[in-house]
């Protein structure tokens, strides 16, 4: 994708930036917040104009998420200001901030999950009847106004649990609007749902800033950037190094800014020997999830797993890694029929899988980088009678940590406090010392930024290099592409096609997905 | 990227048609199975015992006046478990509570009053004095939980072996007895219906505050997600010191009723009386996870375990496999619990 065509296919923003009023409806002055050993914020400078959609750019560890705590009330700066229409304001909890008409979104959407749409967000400001008891029908209409304000179609009484992904995110924005927010904070919004999705967010987005609503974006997918954002500043090690139009920026002007430094190539792939099969899956199915799936990958080869949310592409995989094991088919190793009952069978057979969810099934959150990095190995290598050889796990681990360029005080910080980059390196760490032969990556660089995530391709080439047969998950389709020597299609649990490399395209892989 | 627009499920479907039919409540399904016992009870009860077990009317009320006590305090201990707590102190604080309380409610007339100075006083003075033990111990119990950040498993169990250790040291191990009969009305009034009136009394009183108040909304929310509630502007703290102390306050009330009825109060009363509270709030369907539960539920899942504890009773079962079977039928509760939470995720 060249940066030309990304900017040429920019839709026209509705709300020009100049045409608003030169009012300021959020400003952030010289704010300033250390943590022990971390200046997160260097005096950094934000100023949000009402009715416009402004993305905040940057690494992860650049303090934009330091910078949102600061403005939503959940940290207080060292020094600086933060001034809502014009006023000096100190936001000194959540409390105060969404009162003061700063609401924030967050990534991990904060719901209350066994509790209704209306009881969460009407939380703290239910309506009483005269007995001073909650009126549960007034509120359900509060809901159903508020819903068709902003044109959302979701049943007030649905327990939060039973919501996706996006559908709990409406419900946050709609929670947001109630409070009759100026500014309106969303961190990574379309990290987790789906294209349609994320169609309709932007839709709700543009209406809120129609009715003038500040929205301030946190967004790593520079696409978006173009699409939604009207302006956008940007966060480099704490400092904030400027503003500008989004109109006036070509995508390298931007990740420039972001790295400081020229990424020269996003996904550089390596040509490499391709050699023999090494797995090779035969009508592999689990019942009521996928069917029939059929593919080999050789030595040095990667497959790209491409396919819409939904598609099973995960499931694939945990049934390859033995997760969840297969209700038929064949997988064979090197042409040797394997039998993998569990994750540890597979491991054995040299396979490696990083998982999706960095949170749920990758991290031990409480433990250090050192702890994360070995826990794959425990069970075989590095065990003499019993004894976990420390000595020699503890300067491996640190070595590939060191090779991986893990940004971090020690090998004992506890991997809860590293950005999600390193955190994605400390994991790929864990299953190189397993020395895999196979690998398997869902997601490889979701939710990191540009410069780790080009690191990570590297990586990946260089393994691929060396004759370990990858199979890459992805839902970004320009790493997908970028990539994959051959790119495996799933829609519906079927596989609808492998494309080569030269016959894989956007046009042809998602003709293909969106069967 | 725009270009696979369809397909995929739109965001937002969940529409009109489901806006209608409500779902039944979960207690029916609890309910069913309380009848289901009590039904199977009645039936072995012909076939091995030669009479009703239903169709006694003594029998039904030895059943609600022994599940009134648990039920009092399982109603505490059912909001500690929404807010994602446990309370393993009620029995010791029942013990406590029943002793101190004990000494201010004995008649003059009675050989061995603890202070012979406060005899014949008006039933509420060892009324309050209870509620207010029980409310103190509660308030102990949430005060370190908030304050200091210790687990509520361990400050409860800290509260459950020193309250025990009061209770003993109190009155140097001996029983107290000889109740005013003001006081005794407690347990007795209402041709001796008056711990159930008291246990219906609660359980509705709870139930209103439950679904209807701010307070109760608190509770869910704390127990569903403690970041989401104090982003929300709940003062966690607060609220959770509130809800340990009502339910030490309500093991107060349940250990007045309990010592009204049996006219008597000894140190070692009240002995697991906080795991079957937690039992009957399980069984009613309460996660112990936090978020999710009813009060109505609760009193249901203690009527549950007090039809088994009689029924077994009645069928002449050997009181030790009583408990081997209770301990299966708790465990049982829980895994049809998880099996339905499951349910629910899945259907996503």
């Amino acid at each position: 994708m060249s940066s030309a065509a990304v900017v040429e296919a920019m839709p026209t923003s509705g709300v020009s930036p100049q045409a608003q009023s030169s009012e300021y409806v959020l400003e952030v002055v010289d704010v300033r917040k250390e943590f022990p050993g971390v200046l997160a914020l260097d005096n950094v400078q934000l100023k949000i104009r009402p009715g416009t959609v402004h993305a905040l750019m940057g690494e992860n560890g650049a303090g934009k998420s330091t910078l949102m705590k600061v403005i939503a009330g959940i940290y207080q700066p060292d020094q600086g200001e933060v001034r809502l229409r014009g006023e000096p304001v100190t936001l000194e909890t959540p409390l105060k901030a969404q009162e003061s008409g700063v609401a924030m979104i967050h990534q991990e959407l904060l719901l209350m999950n066994s509790m209704t749409v209306s009881e969460n967000i009407w939380i703290r400001r239910e309506p009483r009847n005269s007995f001073g008891l909650i009126d549960h029908d007034r509120m359900r209409g509060m809901t159903v106004e508020l819903f068709d304000r902003l044109n959302i179609r979701l049943n007030p009484d649905a327990e939060i649990s039973t919501l996706s992904v996006a559908n709990r995110q409406m419900v946050e924005i709609a929670k947001a609007v109630s409070f009759n927010s100026d500014v309106l904070i969303m961190d990574e919004p379309t990290s987790a749902i789906t294209e349609t999705e994320v169609a309709h967010l932007f839709e709700i987005i543009r209406d809120l800033r129609k009715r003038g609503i500040g929205i301030v974006y946190i967004t790593h997918k520079m696409n978006e950037l173009f699409e939604i954002a009207d302006e956008f500043s940007v966060f480099r090690d704490g400092k904030y190094i400027g503003t500008h139009l989004s109109s006036e920026v070509t995508r390298d002007d931007i990740i420039k800014m972001m790295v400081g430094r020229e990424v020269s190539q996003m996904f550089p792939k390596e040509e490499v020997e391709i050699g023999d099969v090494l797995l090779s899956v035969k009508n592999l199915s689990l019942e009521g999830v996928f069917h029939d799936i059929s593919f080999d990958v050789r030595k040095g080869e990667i497959l790209g797993l491409a396919g819409l949310v939904g598609a099973g592409r995960s499931n694939v995989a945990e049934t390859i890694f033995g997760v969840t094991p297969a209700t038929s088919g064949q997988i064979f190793i090197e042409g040797e029929e394997v039998n993998i009952k569990n994750p540890h069978d597979a491991i054995r057979q040299g396979m490696a899988f990083l998982t999706e969810d960095r949170k749920e099934t990758g991290c031990f959150l409480p433990l250090d980088i050192q702890e994360n990095v070995q826990s794959a190995v425990l069970h075989d290598n590095y065990v003499n009678n019993g004894f976990v050889d420390h000595a020699a796990l503890e300067k491996e681990s640190a070595e590939l940590c060191k090779k991986l360029r893990v940004k971090t005080p020690s090998m004992h910080e506890v991997i809860e406090n590293l950005s999600g980059g390193n955190q994605q390196k400390v994991l790929i760490a864990r299953w190189l010392l397993t020395h895999p032969r196979i690998l398997i990556l869902d997601e490889p660089t979701r939710g990191i930024d540009v410069g780790a995530k080009s690191e990570i391709h590297a990586l990946i080439s260089q393994l691929a290099h060396k004759g370990v047969a990858v199979i890459m998950i992805s839902s970004e389709l320009p790493e997908v592409l970028g990539m994959s020597d051959r790119v495996l299609v799933m829609h519906e649990g079927r596989c609808t096609g492998i494309l080569d490399r030269d016959e894989a395209d956007q046009v042809s892989v998602m003709s293909l997905a969106a069967k | 990227m725009t270009t696979l627009d369809n397909t995929v499920k739109p965001a937002a479907v969940d529409t009109g048609a489901e806006k209608q039919k409500k779902p039944l409540p979960p207690e029916l399904s609890i309910l069913a199975v309380l009848v289901g016992i009590s039904v199977m009870f009645e039936i072995l009860g012909w076939m091995f015992v030669g009479q009703s077990f239903l169709m006694n009317m003594s029998r039904i009320q030895i059943i609600v006046l022994q599940v009134s006590v648990i039920g009092i305090i399982a109603i505490g201990v059912t909001m500690v478990i929404i807010t994602g707590g446990i309370d393993l102190s009620s029995g010791s604080v029942v013990a406590m509570t029943a002793m101190i309380a004990a000494t201010f409610a004995q008649t003059s007339a009675w050989p061995k009053v603890i202070f012979p100075t406060l005899t014949d006083l008006p039933f509420v003075v060892p009324l309050i004095v209870g509620l207010g033990a029980g409310a103190l111990a509660g308030f102990i119990n949430g005060w370190l939980i908030t304050k200091t950040k210790i687990p509520p498993f361990i400050a409860t169990l800290g509260m459950m072996v020193s309250a025990r250790g009061i209770a003993r040291w109190y009155t140097d191990g001996s029983p107290v007895s000889g109740f005013t009969k003001d006081f005794a009305a407690l347990g007795n009034a209402l041709d001796r219906w008056m711990p159930v009136v008291i246990f219906l009394a609660v359980a509705v009183i709870f139930h209103i505050v439950m679904r209807y108040t701010r307070f109760g909304k608190f509770t869910y929310a704390i127990g569903a997600n403690p970041q989401a509630a104090r982003v929300s502007g709940i003062n966690i703290d607060m609220h959770l010191i509130k809800v340990y102390t009502i339910a030490g306050l309500l093991t107060g009330l349940a250990a007045m009723v309990a010592i009204a009825r049996i006219k008597t109060a000894q140190a070692g009363m009240g002995l697991m009386y906080e795991l079957d509270a937690i039992a009957a709030a399980v069984i009613g369907g309460v996660s112990l996870s936090g978020g999710r539960g009813r009060i109505a539920g609760t009193v249901i899942g203690a009527l549950i375990l007090g039809v088994m504890l009689s029924g077994f009773t009645f069928l002449r079962i050997d009181a030790y496999y009583q408990d081997i079977i209770k301990g299966a039928i708790i465990v049982v509760a829980v895994i049809v619990d998880q099996h339905r939470q499951g349910k629910l995720k899945k259907s996503t």
